[in-house]
């Protein structure tokens, strides 16, 4: 997947968790707890989401860099850059 | 006895929240029962097929964003759409109610079944790897799951938890917030039962492999409690919920009242599993009637358990027998008869669909007896029809479950 199409999964994964919001204004560069109602359970919804659709596994360690659009994309291009988008 | 009680040991029914297979409101709701119509309609589940069911149509969005909807179950959807209802209605100043002195007791039948059945579903595409079971599982399968999922709904902070009752739970709910309110632990109670099981296939599948599933051409047929055709349980959903106060409180503020609770009674039979026992069945009306300080013919209508079953209907039909004789004054009705066995949610909705009587004196009917099975023959069984009385003072409503719990609740004319 290149950077694209790893950000439009995760905006996907995020309108079904969060199907409230109006992600069109989403900025990349803010944290998404500063701009959307997401909770603890949220996160988890987005590692659960990645692991079933993706078998991406991410270390509990590591949830911090799902903070931001930007910071989860970066952290996932290398683990997601062989996988072809369905 | 609680008909001698001081005005802060009286408890009144001030609010009713409900959603039924056949009605979203209390008048909707009624106005089916008084005109025959049904609520069940064909379901199919997996793994069960196609199968009848009652299914419940509110307007989940009524009181939820969609993001609540996702993460709560339907048991807890069902309960914030009742007790939302249920707080309007009563027409109590609820932002200005202390959210610390209103308590929260919910009867179910079961709960968690359905989230473990999606979990384990959805295991299965991945070869059974636990890794996917979703972290939503335990909150939504606790069992304090409905009651709770209200008070985050409703910023409700006074006690909460469910009631295990299996099909008495309605009763049970609506007993445990009275006593609760006796005790003053609570101000305003909201209680009653919900039902989310036609989202389980064990369910389904169990009563099947009971024998005692309904099945039917016409599902509005299928649930025909009493009558000598019938083939078993049609399950259904469903919820209501009612605002309790005391006597003291709802006078206080000028509060609509549909109902006092006269009595109640809740006993075991301590015999079978899922046989009932009209012994004790008779007894927790007794005793119900004892707590009221009535007789029984000074009943006028007694709402049934009964769930289409050969042995439940015969047996739940002695114990009327022997409490109430051949009474011919005391009306006898069957509300499952038009929207299935809401199990969770049964008693309490039972209930609610003939308070109404007391305004209008009208009874409505058990539908669905083409063929009245001798063996439940009672002077007052009102069947097909509603029949009218010139007054009702006293509604009867009996809640029975598996393993043996009996519960009768005595409603009186406000």
């Amino acid at each position: 997947m290149q950077t694209d199409e790893i950000r439009e999964e995760i905006l996907d994964i995020l309108e079904s968790i969060a199907p409230d919001e109006d992600l069109s204004t989403l900025d990349d560069a803010v944290n998404f707890r500063d701009q959307l109602e997401l909770d603890s359970m949220d996160f988890l919804d987005i590692v659960m989401e990645l692991r079933k659709r993706h078998r991406v596994q991410i270390p509990e360690d590591d949830y911090v860099e799902l903070a931001s659009m930007n910071s989860t994309v970066t952290y996932l291009e290398p683990l997601m850059k062989d996988i072809v988008k369905a | 006895m609680i008909c001698s009680a001081q005005d802060d040991q009286r408890i009144v029914i001030t609010g009713v929240g409900l959603t039924a297979p056949n009605g979203d409101t209390l008048s909707d709701y009624r106005a089916a029962l008084l005109s025959g119509k049904s609520g069940v309609d064909r379901y199919n589940i997996r793994y069960v097929g196609d199968t009848l069911a009652g299914q419940c149509h509110f307007d989940e969005l009524k009181y939820q964003k969609r993001k609540e909807l996702r993460r709560g179950t339907r048991a807890g959807s069902v309960a914030i759409y009742c007790a939302n209802e249920a707080i309007t209605n009563s027409g109590i100043d609820f932002p200005n109610v202390d959210p610390t002195r209103v308590g929260v007791y919910i009867g179910v039948t079961e709960h968690g079944n359905v989230e473990t059945e999606n979990e384990i579903n959805e295991i299965k595409a991945f070869d059974y790897d636990t890794k996917v079971w979703s972290h939503h599982h335990n909150p939504r399968t606790v069992a304090n799951n409905p009651a709770g999922e209200i008070t985050l709904n409703m910023g409700i902070t006074g006690p909460h938890y469910t009631i295990g009752a299996a099909c008495a739970a309605g009763n049970a709910g609506m007993i445990q917030g009275a006593q609760m309110l006796m005790l003053g632990e609570c101000d305003l109670a909201v209680a009653g039962g919900v039902s989310e099981s036609i989202h389980t296939f064990g369910i389904f599948a169990g009563f099947a492999s009971q024998g005692a599933l309904a099945e039917n051409d016409d599902p509005t047929s299928a649930s025909r409690p009493f009558d000598r055709d019938r083939n078993g349980i049609v399950v259904s959903e469903g919820g209501c919920l009612y605002i309790l106060e005391r006597y003291s409180d709802a006078a206080a503020r000028g509060a609509k009242i549909y109902g006092e609770l006269a009595g109640y009674a809740m006993n075991s039979d301590a015999s079978d599993f899922v046989l009932p026992n009209p012994e004790q069945q008779a007894r927790c009306m007794t005793m119900a009637l004892d707590r009221a300080g009535i007789n029984a013919n000074q009943v006028d209508l007694v709402s049934t358990h009964a769930t289409a079953t050969t042995s439940g209907d015969i047996q739940e039909c002695e114990a009327i027998r022997r409490v109430f004789g051949d009474s011919k004054d005391t009306l006898v009705n069957n509300t499952k008869s038009f929207i299935g066995h809401a199990m969770g949610a049964a008693g309490s909705l039972e209930l609610a669909g003939n308070l109404p009587a007391f305004d209008d004196g009208v009874c409505h009917p058990t539908i669905n007896v083409e063929n009245l099975d001798p063996d439940c023959e009672l002077a007052g069984l009102v069947l097909n029809e509603p029949r009218e009385k010139k007054s009702v003072d006293y509604i009867l409503n009996n809640s029975f479950g598996m393993l043996g719990i009996n519960s009768a609740v005595i409603i009186k004319k406000p």
